[in-house]
């Protein structure tokens, strides 16, 4: 790679020793996936900031001890704990600690207390064509596909190299020729009709991402109207079944207004389909639980968003969550704190509901909670379920969801595919 | 008999080990338990298999950012793959590799084969990876 003299003289320790270890990383990187030089970036999304395993907190403190500080405005991931409500939420004191000394080594670093899956929802939004350098793969997925911005899937630990050096190399997702979709995916007999149950969504984003692999795909046929929510549960479902960092929906999104625009001009190496009866399978594939029973409702993978918000207070409209069922919604600070100012906080409360920020569903305390199936409305969360929580699951719509938490049994709503 | 691949080098190093296949992507996050260093999706042919000290031979990453984490974890406790074999080879998945020689001064080797190539490598028993070299040897 070719470096500016300013970036060797860091490579040699001029400007610290955390500078030159993360330019080392970034460097290494380049030099991997054939960077030319490296290029700056205007805005980091931190995943590393939950606390999930010792090397993650001292790579963390061991930068902050440095005196490390991030150069460009930097949002960070959840947290594995509601920061404010961590007895509620039965924190561990072991995990309280640790997730307290990640808290202290980003905020040292100068990050912004954002706690959130979901930045781009909650303050943190980079314009069209914007370089930027994101960890969380719904974020990365969202960020480059749904706004345009560009960047790579930053892997935890890249991306608070990035934070701190403010560049990244220049390659992959950040060069226009390579966000050129390769594989055009078509959608035979989902009907208009189809799409009024917003389930559908995470599961064609399931059945995109496991089709796309680590391919640029385009998708033909997602309706226009499609609400930024869907659009959330779209990436987010897409980014977990595949290496996803970028899909066009084509007529929608802004690289893609055009099947030709997306495909900049060529043929596409292979044209899928995805039809009703695979969408039935997709769904069929995330249960892992028989019969009804269910103890935990959650949902808010990625973080809930003002909208749904409203819509799950009009859906639970002060019914009572069964006596049997906890149900959590995982949030971020900002928009809880609008949920609090309009009013709908008090009634989710009054109506059982927990509502949680800063955390992640997936890191919830083991030792202190004991679930047996959880659904939700999430294909990523209900992806990772048994894998990250041992818990058998469910998967829904929102609506079914409410249902299931009022009356205490699994709801099942009649298939529209 | 001894058979040597040429690929190409990802992330160098040189080590030997017990070939673990797989023709499905693996997310390390989700997929792999940081702790005992076996592959924990239920819903991977490797359910249940450690991938601890062996050569993890799959197609390519998918998933999570956090892949890099739990492979710098499993450094962290030696529990993590001996090397890596890939069709292709992300970011994501170089991080862990690429991180754990700064900090940890530990190597897991990367190489990447084509797709002839690396389907050799399905009924392989054990193998010398010399990753800087971009070479896998098939010694049994």
């Amino acid at each position: 790679m070719q470096l500016t003299d300013q970036e060797k003289g860091i490579l040699d320790g001029k400007h610290g020793e955390g500078a030159r270890i993360t330019l080392s990383i970034l460097v290494d990187l380049g030099e991997l996936f054939g960077a030319g030089e490296m290029m700056e970036v205007s805005q980091v999304h931190i995943d590393s900031s939950i606390y999930f395993v010792d090397a993650g907190l001292e790579f963390a403190e061991r930068l902050a001890e440095l005196g490390a500080k991030v150069t460009v405005p930097t949002s960070l991931n959840p947290s594995a704990i509601d920061l404010e409500r961590w007895k509620e939420y039965r924190v561990p004191p072991e995990l309280l600690e640790k997730s307290r000394r990640m808290e202290r080594a980003y905020l040292n670093m100068g990050a912004t207390p954002t706690w959130t899956c979901a930045p781009y929802q909650g303050g943190m939004i980079p314009r069209f064509g914007e370089q930027i350098a994101w960890g969380e793969s719904n974020a990365i997925a969202f960020a480059n596909s749904i706004i345009g911005a560009r960047t790579n899937r930053y892997a935890d630990l890249m991306d608070v190299c990035a934070s701190l050096v403010g560049k990244v190399p220049r390659f992959g997702l950040h060069l226009p020729e390579n966000r050129r979709a390769e594989v055009l995916i078509r959608l035979i007999g989902v009907t208009h009709e189809m799409f009024k149950d917003q389930a559908i969504y995470p599961l064609l984003g399931l059945l995109v991402g496991e089709m796309a692999g680590d391919r640029v795909v385009a998708i033909e046929g997602i309706p226009q109207n499609a609400g930024i929510d869907s659009l959330k549960g779209f990436s987010a479902a897409v980014a977990s079944s595949g290496a996803v960092g970028l899909f066009h929906l084509v007529g929608m999104t802004p690289e893609a207004q055009t099947i030709e625009m997306c495909l900049q001009g060529t043929r596409p190496k292979e044209v899928l389909e995805i039809s009703p009866t695979m969408i039935r399978k997709a769904e069929q594939g995330l249960w892992t639980t028989k019969g009804d029973i269910v103890d935990l409702v959650a949902i808010g993978c990625p973080h809930f968003s003002f909208m749904e918000f409203r819509e799950l207070a009009e859906r639970i409209n002060g019914k009572k969550v069964h006596s049997s069922i906890v149900f959590w919604v995982f949030t971020s600070r900002t928009i809880h704190g609008w949920i609090k100012n309009c009013g709908i906080l008090k009634g989710l409360i009054d109506s059982g509901i927990m509502v949680f920020t800063d955390a992640c569903v997936l890191r919830y305390p083991k030792e202190t909670w004991h679930f047996n199936v959880m659904m939700t409305n999430s294909a990523k969360l209900a992806n990772y379920c048994y894998s990250q929580t041992g818990l058998d699951v469910a998967y829904g719509s929102l609506e079914e969801c409410v249902n299931t938490a009022v009356r205490g049994r699994i709801c099942r709503r009649k298939s529209l595919w | 008999m001894v058979k040597i691949l040429r690929g190409r080098c990802v992330v160098p190093g040189k080590c030997e080990g017990e070939i673990v296949f797989t023709s499905q992507p693996i997310s390390f996050w989700g997929g792999v338990d940081p702790i005992t260093g076996c592959v924990n999706d239920p819903r991977h042919e490797l359910f249940g298999q450690s991938i601890s000290g062996k050569v993890l031979v799959f197609p390519f990453g998918k998933g999570s950012s956090t892949t890099s984490l739990i492979i710098l974890e499993l450094a962290r406790v030696d529990k993590a793959p001996a090397a890596i074999i890939n069709l292709r080879t992300e970011p994501i998945l170089a991080t862990g590799p690429i991180v754990c020689k700064h900090l940890y001064g530990k190597e897991i080797p990367i190489v990447t084969l084509d797709e002839g190539t690396f389907q050799l490598l399905k009924t392989a028993r054990h193998v010398v990876v010399d990753a800087t070299a971009g070479e896998v040897i098939i010694t049994d």
